[in-house]
């Protein structure tokens, strides 16, 4: 156990030095959740007066969820771009060569991508407050919305992993990109489930991303919705992406 | 004017640069791809805005078609500066040199490729949309300024795209400049009439930047049919941006031309 602990402390602290120290990568994962932040909740705020719009809470505090979410993913998104990195670098497999615990790479991403999205929650939930967000959640409400944050990220990092360890190359970025943004704008982004209509209502209601956005919606202002559906779809689908990237991790093992 | 020689030469450049264009699916598939997947969630998505008081379509999806136009534009930029760049990393340009191009042709050329992706774009969105139910209120003469409007739009962005190109001569910073040019759109009257929104910083932003106008004109063949003032408005910024792009891209090329 202390050796899989050693290897992902120092492939985390690799990992976010390299992050922290590359302002082209840093930036963007920061950057893009705050225009969505800027865009959305400024540019769509006159969306609050359609009939049956009945979030408590202003439309910055509805949007800050969606992005707060889409931060957590794309944070976990950048943190796979950089495990394709370090496999067109051929660190990667240097370290897989080193490694007496290899599943301690994976842990290692993943606190690493942890940590950079602690950094965009922050900077996200700044600028929200700044701008107005109501916030009505109590202290233990706003530790459930973390929770839902930290289990999107988690399961975002593992499938990035399981998609840069089978590609080992940055050109599958897309492959990592793509699924995620539809999974995210598959959900009730602009107002809540009941008002979309059609197509988008029924796949919105068996997306698992539907549950997560409304319990962190709930938990926000104040009124809990749907959270033991949430917690269960954001563990079901972290333990789907553990089995995802350690079968990527075995097929790697194999190539050695 | 231009001479006989300066067509023959644009002309090479440019044949070059469709060919090149059409021989790279993944240059044409997700720039017609991309904007259609997010016309069909955001259409869906915010189609109870029509609800809101004063919206001024029947549809989201009427009111939200030519955005699709608009980010076919913004990838004819990366496309066009991508394409230099690439010239300039690979020393193709450098091999021009030794031949009797002026800067102007090989810009002009450039943007041949990047102009035929903005084409088949424009065609497919607005196919897509009338199949989808759109409705073009300015009727078929309206669809075809619509896509020469587009044509415009995607010459003006892509001049910006080639002074990125010129000026970095790397592939990977005109990719990494897409989210700047991004930041544009998402601060427009893209998503909702400038009246209609409530933020006034917002709104101020947007009445301020260059987009909102493009995309107002646009917009207005497609909700209004012929409104002469959007159209002006758009024409005026699309010109005005295409000039801008086209000098600037222009002195950026025979500044690198000149150093190498």
């Amino acid at each position: 156990m202390s050796a899989t602990l050693s290897v992902a402390r120092a492939v985390a602290r690799r990992s976010l030095i390299h992050a922290f120290t590359n302002p082209a990568l840093l930036i963007p994962s920061i950057i893009f959740p705050l225009i969505f932040l800027v865009s959305f909740a400024g540019g769509l705020s006159a969306v609050r007066n359609v009939p049956g719009f009945d979030f408590h809470g202003n439309y910055t505090a509805f949007q800050f969820v969606f992005v707060f979410l889409q931060s957590a993913a794309f944070g976990g998104v950048f943190t796979g771009f950089g495990i394709a990195a370090d496999f067109e670098s051929g660190f990667a497999r240097r370290m897989l060569l080193a490694s007496p615990h290899r599943s301690g790479m994976l842990l290692g991403y993943g606190f690493a991508g942890i940590v950079r999205w602690c950094v965009t929650a922050v900077m996200v939930t700044v600028a929200s407050l700044l701008a107005g967000m109501t916030v009505y959640g109590n202290g233990v409400e706003l530790v459930g919305l973390v929770g839902v944050g930290l289990l999107v990220n988690v399961t975002a990092t593992l499938f990035g992993a399981g998609v840069s360890l089978r590609a080992k190359t940055l050109q599958a970025g897309p492959l990592m990109q793509i699924p995620v943004f539809t999974g995210l704008f598959l959900a009730p982004v602009y107002v809540p489930l009941k008002l979309l209509t059609g197509w988008i209502h029924t796949v919105a209601s068996y997306n698992p991303v539907t549950a997560l956005m409304t319990a962190g919606r709930g938990f926000l202002s104040g009124d809990p919705n749907k959270s033991a559906l949430a917690f269960a779809c954001g563990a079901g689908l972290v333990a789907l992406m553990v089995i995802y990237a350690l079968r990527g991790l075995r097929r790697v093992e194999r190539g050695l | 004017m231009i001479d006989r020689e300066a067509l023959r030469e644009i002309g090479m450049i440019a044949g070059r640069s469709v060919r090149r264009t059409l021989r790279q699916p993944a240059l044409i598939v997700p720039v017609v791809l991309f904007p259609l997947m997010l016309l069909a969630i955001n259409a869906s998505g915010l189609d109870v805005t029509k609800k809101i008081p004063n919206f001024p379509a029947d549809s989201y999806l009427d009111f939200a078609l030519v955005v699709t136009f608009m980010q076919g534009g913004l990838f004819a930029a990366t496309t066009a500066g991508t394409e230099l760049a690439n010239d300039i990393e690979t020393g193709f340009l450098n091999r021009l040199q030794l031949t009797p191009l002026r800067a102007p042709a090989i810009l002009i050329g450039q943007l041949a490729g990047a102009m035929v992706v903005a084409f088949i774009a424009s065609v497919v969105y607005l196919a897509v949309g009338l199949l989808a139910g759109a409705q073009i209120k300015a009727g078929v003469g309206g669809a075809l300024v619509l896509i020469a409007l587009a044509m415009l739009v995607a010459l003006a962005f892509g001049g910006l795209g080639a002074i990125i190109g010129a000026r970095t001569g790397s592939a990977q910073a005109v990719q990494g400049m897409f989210p700047l040019l991004f930041v544009f759109f998402f601060l427009s009257s893209m998503n909702l009439p400038r009246n209609l929104i409530e933020a006034d910083w917002f709104r101020t932003i947007a009445s301020w930047n260059p987009v909102s106008y493009l995309v107002e004109g646009l917009r207005s063949l497609v909700i209004s049919g012929w409104d002469g003032t959007a159209l002006w408005r758009c024409l005026v910024t699309a010109i005005a941006i295409s000039i801008v792009g086209f000098a600037g891209a222009s002195s950026s090329l025979r500044t690198r031309m000149a150093r190498t």
